[in-house]
Order: structure tokens, then C-alpha cells, then sequence
């Protein structure tokens, strides 16, 4: 035991050369689609520690937290001992990541993003930080993303992602977000997209703006009381979709994580955006599975 | 208490704050053994050169708790120190480096760091990286205490209500325009003002020690040098300058390096509240007295000591996790103070 701690924490090299050898592993993964790509790469039996943003699958979401990723903890962080920290760059205090560097902490970082290159970049970056081969999982996420291409020539349907409804003004999303990203990649036009991230919206311009569908997570929905209740509030009311009841109700990492699940997560929301439009089906793959 | 005793407080109150400061290096969910504490300290000694199974254990003590322990001691002898100082300038136990702007002026620089580093300064917030924000804050809480300080000014004399009313105002304003720019910040940016406002120091570096010795150890030794004068202000304007103090300079002196330290720690900490209110009340209720000769130093030693105990607390709470510093003083700081209020009523 000493003499394999030992080398453990004198060769963190060695130890990628090993490749997944879950029993020598010991992984912290930060950002939920870091931690789900982790999984679907087959690496999930050596993740020691999450971030509270990885709920995805199951198994990860029992293990320990180490906090919100935008405060990460520098010393609980190497109390567990890690040989890789995969980072999703995302995550902060800028200071804090510094910290981690400087006590040589085997850090690869993730880029973030969404959309489907994006998409194949994270994989590939986790991969590479695994010391595994990532192609075949890019691959199958890249043709599953690609399948939905053909949304881009179907009729967009203006849509408004709702992020919260409380005390009023809707918080939306607007321009670069991930939700922005994930309507556009299902067929939708984003009446927010005059603004750039999470903004609260007045009622008025709600109105003016007049969505057909709006589309929230599910748990905001059930803190708010509900669909129809959602659609009672003053900004919803008397949009067009308020008034039709078109309330696309979504996961909330599954549709704007944009991580392995997102291709079908994009048919999903394609299917609620398009009801009775000519889907493909995509195949199942194993990382759909919690 | 004897005299003779209460001579010795300083000291005691210096040890307090070395054994703190060792404990706090000692302990924390990453375990340290006492052979690798040794192995360690004969390394950074030159004395041997260090085995290979403590290179985590000097990781842990020499980058991650050393600037730590260290950044926290200077920061929280600077607020007390600071929080001494103005209580007894404006004869006001409820005083602190907050009413002269400190805290609302460094929060407005820092959420404008936050907020804007991206579109306006985009070629200068990458130049100076991890700087922007601490030199922002800093020059911020500088900027709100030299304002409020020159509004209150009238023909070369400061008046001490005056300037409380300023820093009323001041504080008003630099609040409506932090609240003016999380309005225009997005999600994210809020989340991370959210916890600039709380506090903590996870990211401590060696780097920012120097900094810190300079911007808030030579303004704690100002404060300290001014515990005479402080002492006659206490008995009035009137009778300090019969006492041969110069009073102006002396309020202006006192203003300007409670300013400085508060700023400084600020911008390397983010907000800490209660610790500048507190500690200066439990060492007057501790010496007996509000003699600054005494009051001043075991404040800035125990508030430093305080400071450094309370982020271990919030490094080892919610471990891995860690809880904002801010919260843990807070939450000590609050209910002790409600119940000196309540004796104070009383």
C-alpha cells in the first residue's frame, strides 16, 4: 500500500500511461458535462468528487461535492488525494484555478461551449486528460447531432426559454447561452436574442414579442406551481403561447448541458417544438442510460 | 486587572495569534502529519532536503494554507485594527471602516471589475489577469473614503457628524450603482458577485503577500503609533487639542490608513463583515477599558487571529466543500453583537 501511494504521488505520468485503471484512479470531474463525458468514456468507477452542478448519471450524483464550480475549494479539493482534475473551464475563482496550478495539481481544463463542434472539442478534451481514445464517442455524438441537421430548413417557431418566473419580469435567455444555442438547434428562433445571457424581461416586451412556445425546466415549472400556473403570469398570460398553452416543459441538464446526451436531447426538443413533424429516430446509446 | 498585567496583553495577544496561525496550518480535511510538518519545515529551512512522501504535505502547507494563514492574519489585524481606530474617532461604539465608504466603494469597483472586464477593458483586463479585481476594489474603497473625506472638510476643519452623514450618502450612492450594474450583469456574473460579497480566501497566494504587508502591515503600525492621540480624541475635540494633539491631522491620518488597510484586504478577500465591529469591542470588554495603547494592539493581533480561525472553520466545515469566510464571521459576529446591543440597552 505505501509503495503504491507512493509512486502514485511521485509519477502522476506513469499513471496516465496506466490508462483506466479504475483502482489507480482517482478523478475529480467539474462541470456537468465534463462529468457525464467522464462516464460515458467508461472512467466513472475512478471519480472520487463532483461539483454540485453533475447530477448526471446516478452514479455520479451520490458521490461527494465539492461545491458550486464557480468556488471551487482549494484545499478539499487536494484532501482527496486527486491524479486528474478535469475542469470544465467554466469553473472559477480565477484565483482559486491559480491556486490549483501552482500546487501542481494535475489539471487538464475543459473548454465549454455548445453546439455540436463544441460538443466533439469536450469530448476530446476529456479524453485527452483520460489518456483514453475519445474518437468513437465523438463520433457517435457528432452523427446523432447530425441526423437533426435538417431542422435548419424546417420553418423556425418563435420560442422563449424562461429561466425563472419569480417576483414578476421572467429571467430569459438571450444570445450565447447554452439555451439559446439548444432552440436554434431545434427549429426555434429565440425572441430574446437581443441580449446576450440570462436577463430579467418585462412583461411588456415579453408581450411584444409575442412567442408561440416558451420553454423552461422542469423543476422551475414545479417550484413555480405548475404548468398552468406558469401561464397565469402576467408577462406569459396574453403571449400567443400563453394563450395556447404552449409550455415546452425540458430536463435541465439533459437539454442544456451539452454533453454526450445533447444530440437527443435536441430531437426531444425538436419533437415538443414540432409536434407531428417527421423525426429520425436515433440509436440508443449506452450514456443515455442513468 | 493589575497594571503590570495588563501590559503583557500585547504579548499574550500575539501568541494567541502565532498559535492560531499554527493550528490553522496544521489542521484541514487534507491531513498533515506532524513527521511530514517537520520534513517540511527542514526543507523550507534548508536544514534537509525533503523525502518524497511529503511533497503533497508541503503542497498542502507551502501553496495552499501558507499565504492563507498568512494573507488572513494581515487582513484581519487590518480590519480591527482599523475598527478600533474608527470607533474611537468618531466616539461611536457602532463605527466601522464602513461608514467612511470602504466597503460600499471597494464592492462597486470589484462588481464593475466583474461586469464590465469583458466588453469595456477586454485588452487590459487580460493584461492584468488576477489583478484587475483586487486593484479595482482597492481603488475604489480608496476613492468612496477620499470623497466622503473632502465633502466633509470645510475650511481646513473635519466634523466628525458631517462626515458620518457623508458616508451615509456616499454609501447610498455607491450601493445604487452596484445594484445598477447587477442589473445589467448576466447569470453567471451575479452568482460570482454573489460570492465576492461573502468573502473568502481560497485564492491566497504567495504572490499577494508582499502586497499585503505593505498596503496592510505599515497602515496597522500607523494606527498603532496613533493610540496616543486616539486616547485624548476620546475626551473631545476640545480637550485634545488643549492636550497639544493636532486634531485635524490626526483624524485625517487615522482616516486615510484605516482606508488603506480596509481596501486593501477587501480587494484581496472580497467583503468580511463583523470582524472590524466586533473585535474591538471583546478586547475592550477584555482589558476593561478603551485605552488604545492597549485596545489597538490585542485587537489587530485577535482580529487577525479570528480571521485566520474563521477560514479554518470554512475550509473544514463543509469539507471538500468550502463555506465563504464572510458567512462564518457573520454568523459569529451577528448574534455576539445583538447581545452587546442588548447589554448596552440594558
Amino acid at each position: 500500500m505505501t509503495i503504491a501511494r507512493r509512486s502514485l504521488l511521485a509519477a502522476p505520468l506513469l499513471l496516465h500511461a496506466a490508462g483506466l485503471r479504475a483502482e489507480g484512479r482517482r478523478i475529480v470531474a467539474i462541470g456537468s458535462a465534463v462529468t457525464e463525458i467522464t462516464f460515458a468514456l467508461g472512467a466513472g468507477p475512478g471519480v472520487v468528487a463532483v461539483d454540485t452542478t453533475s447530477g448526471f448519471p446516478a452514479a455520479a450524483a451520490v458521490l461527494p461535492r465539492i461545491g458550486y464550480l464557480r468556488a471551487l475549494p482549494p484545499e478539499g479539493l487536494i484532501a482527496l488525494s486527486p491524479n486528474l482534475l478535469l475542469v470544465s473551464d467554466e469553473a472559477g475563482p480565477p484565483g482559486v484555478i491559480q491556486v490549483l496550478r501552482e500546487a501542481g495539481l494535475p489539471l487538464a481544463m475543459i473548454p465549454d461551449g455548445a453546439g455540436g463542434a463544441a460538443l466533439s472539442r469536450k469530448i476530446h478534451a476529456v479524453a485527452a486528460g483520460l489518456g483514453v481514445n475519445g474518437t468513437p464517442l465523438a463520433e457517435a455524438v457528432a452523427a446523432d447531432w447530425a441526423a437533426l441537421d435538417g431542422m435548419a430548413e424546417v420553418p423556425p417557431v418563435a420560442a422563449l426559454f424562461v429561466l425563472s418566473v419569480a417576483r414578476g419580469a421572467p429571467l430569459v435567455a438571450g444570445r450565447a447561452t447554452h439555451a439559446d444555442a439548444m432552440l436554434m438547434a431545434a427549429g426555434a428562433r429565440n425572441i430574446a436574442a437581443g441580449f446576450s445571457g440570462y436577463r430579467p424581461l418585462s412583461a411588456e416586451a415579453a408581450i411584444a414579442a409575442a412567442p408561440e412556445v416558451i420553454v423552461m425546466m422542469a423543476h422551475v415549472v414545479e417550484e413555480a406551481g405548475g404548468v398552468a400556473e406558469v401561464l397565469r403570469a402576467p408577462a406569459l398570460a396574453v403571449t400567443p403561447a400563453g394563450m395556447a398553452g404552449r409550455l415546452v416543459v425540458v430536463d435541465g441538464s439533459y437539454a442544456l448541458g451539452f454533453g454526450p446526451r445533447a444530440a437527443h436531447a435536441r430531437r426531444d426538443l425538436a419533437a415538443m417544438l414540432h409536434p407531428g413533424l417527421a423525426l429520425p429516430t436515433l440509436p440508443e446509446r449506452p450514456w443515455l442510460r442513468a | 486587572m493589575a497594571s503590570r498585567l495588563k501590559r503583557w496583553l500585547p504579548v499574550l495577544a500575539l501568541l494567541v495569534l502565532a498559535w492560531v496561525m499554527l493550528m490553522a496550518l496544521l489542521l484541514g480535511p487534507a491531513r498533515v502529519s506532524p513527521a511530514g510538518f517537520w520534513a517540511v519545515l527542514a526543507d523550507a529551512l534548508g536544514l534537509a532536503p525533503l523525502p518524497a512522501e511529503f511533497r503533497r504535505d508541503a503542497v498542502v502547507l507551502g501553496v495552499i494554507r501558507g499565504p492563507r494563514v498568512v494573507l488572513g492574519a494581515l487582513v484581519g489585524a487590518g480590519l480591527a485594527a482599523a475598527g478600533t481606530a474608527m470607533q474611537g474617532l468618531f466616539r461611536n461604539p457602532l463605527a466601522d471602516p464602513g461608514l467612511i465608504g470602504v466597503s460600499a466603494g471597494a464592492a462597486l469597483a470589484a462588481v464593475g471589475a466583474i461586469v464590465l472586464a469583458g466588453p469595456l477593458v477586454g485588452a487590459a483586463a487580460g493584461m492584468m489577469g488576477l489583478w484587475l479585481l483586487p486593484v479595482a476594489a482597492f481603488i475604489g474603497g480608496l476613492g468612496a473614503t477620499l470623497a466622503i473625506a473632502r465633502l466633509a472638510r470645510r475650511g481646513g476643519a473635519t466634523a466628525v457628524g458631517t462626515l458620518l452623514l457623508a458616508g451615509v450618502a456616499v454609501n447610498a450612492l455607491c450601493a445604487a450603482l452596484t445594484g445598477l450594474l447587477i442589473f445589467m450583469a448576466d447569470d453567471r456574473q451575479v452568482r460570482d458577485i454573489t460570492f465576492w460579497t461573502f468573502g473568502s480566501l481560497a485564492g491566497a497566494r504567495w504572490a499577494q503577500v508582499p502586497v499585503a504587508l505593505v498596503l496592510v502591515g505599515l497602515p496597522v503600525l500607523g494606527l498603532l503609533a496613533l493610540a496616543r492621540p486616539l486616547n485624548a480624541l476620546v475626551l473631545g475635540e476640545a480637550e485634545a487639542f488643549h492636550l497639544g494633539i493636532r486634531v485635524e491631522r490626526v483624524k485625517r491620518v487615522a482616516v486615510a490608513l484605516a482606508a488603506i488597510a480596509v481596501s486593501a484586504g477587501v480587494a484581496f478577500t472580497g467583503l468580511i463583515g463583523f470582524i472590524g465591529l466586533v473585535v474591538p469591542h471583546l478586547v475592550r470588554l477584555a482589558v476593561g477599558g478603551s485605552d488604545h495603547r492597549l485596545v489597538l494592539p490585542v485587537a489587530a493581533s485577535l482580529g487577525g487571529a479570528l480571521l485566520v480561525a474563521a477560514d479554518l472553520a470554512a475550509r473544514s466545515l463543509a469539507a471538500p466543500a468550502e463555506v465563504p469566510i464572510g458567512i462564518v464571521t457573520a454568523l459569529l459576529g451577528a448574534p455576539f453583537f445583538l447581545w452587546m446591543l442588548r447589554r448596552h440597552i440594558a
